[in-house]
């Protein structure tokens, strides 16, 4: 048994089917309990008031934003080492669910930034680094549209996804490079585990966090299912007007 | 029972309103064209049949 065997659209199709139920149901309900857990019973902090209670839509935004495009990273690395057509379509049907997180993530900053900042935006490394990262989501997206060949159109986006890579790098640890700006640094450090948050808050947010994760692995099954359909669809048209 | 958001109401409420729509949209567009995609299969492969 090898991971490299999904890279067969119809092994892929198969797992897909089999895990998705099971995603869906899982990851609704974190998102809804976190979201319901830090929405209603959650205090407000003192300093913050109320809208502390924006983090646990604008981190697990964040988080999945900045993830997704490493996740597209990866099997775009897999497109252009070992040419499997499914690690494309995978990077292909992430992308929408991208921009939806970094969107989310920018105007919940906004909003957030507003009554804590007094400003809505400002052109902070984090900031500035995350607007890039959209403008990047939206390059790739535009990009796939834009070529009609598909293998030259998954070339192409792979290497733009390695360039937009630094800027999602950079939308991670831009607080840690420069010791200015407006944006606090990371609430939740994985890699030290000194978090900065109070366990009230956290657990509702790390609830969050584990729903954002699993919505995108569904979407991403899904997506993913849909883009091999959409292939096989059009490659069966092709071939029936080439007369084959 | 609604949380006492205090003076910061609006902007808590319409952070949750604009990404709860957000996602719910990115939810129903995947389903719809996921749905679209098997019929357009479907109709690919019947066409094949058809044909030979």
């Amino acid at each position: 048994m090898s991971i490299w065997q999904y890279a067969n659209p119809v092994k892929f199709l198969a797992l897909s089917a089999r895990v998705q139920p099971v995603l869906w149901v899982v990851s609704i309900a974190f998102v809804v309990v976190g979201l319901s857990w830090g929405f209603f019973a959650t205090p407000d902090d003192f300093r913050q008031g109320s809208t502390v209670k924006i983090i646990y839509l604008h981190v697990p935004a964040a988080l999945m934003a900045i993830n997704a495009w490493f996740m597209m990273l990866v099997t775009s690395l897999i497109w252009l080492i070992r040419r499997h057509h499914v690690s494309a379509l995978a990077a292909k049907a992430a992308a929408p669910i991208g921009v939806v997180m970094t969107v989310i993530a920018l105007l919940t900053g906004a909003i957030w930034g507003q009554p804590m900042w007094g400003t809505w935006w400002a052109w902070d490394p984090r900031l500035t680094s995350f607007l890039i990262l959209f403008l990047f989501y939206l390059g790739y997206i535009a990009l796939w549209e834009a070529i009609e060949d598909p293998d030259t159109a998954a070339d192409l986006t792979s290497v733009l996804c390695l360039v937009g890579s630094v800027f999602a790098i950079l939308s991670r640890y831009a607080v840690q490079f420069w010791n200015q700006g407006l944006h606090q640094g990371t609430s939740v450090p994985v890699a030290t585990g000194g978090r900065t948050v109070a366990d009230v808050f956290f657990y509702p947010l790390l609830i969050s966090m584990i729903g954002f994760g699993l919505l995108f692995v569904a979407l991403v099954f899904y997506r993913t299912g849909t883009e091999i359909r959409l292939r096989r669809a059009s490659a069966l048209r092709a071939r029936s007007e080439r007369g084959v | 029972m609604m949380p006492d958001l205090g003076k910061y109401a609006v902007e808590v409420l319409s952070a949750y309103a604009a990404s709860l729509a957000l996602l719910v949209g990115l939810v129903v567009l995947t389903l719809r064209r996921g749905r679209a995609a098997r019929a357009d299969l479907e109709a690919a492969e019947a066409d094949v049949k058809r044909n030979g």
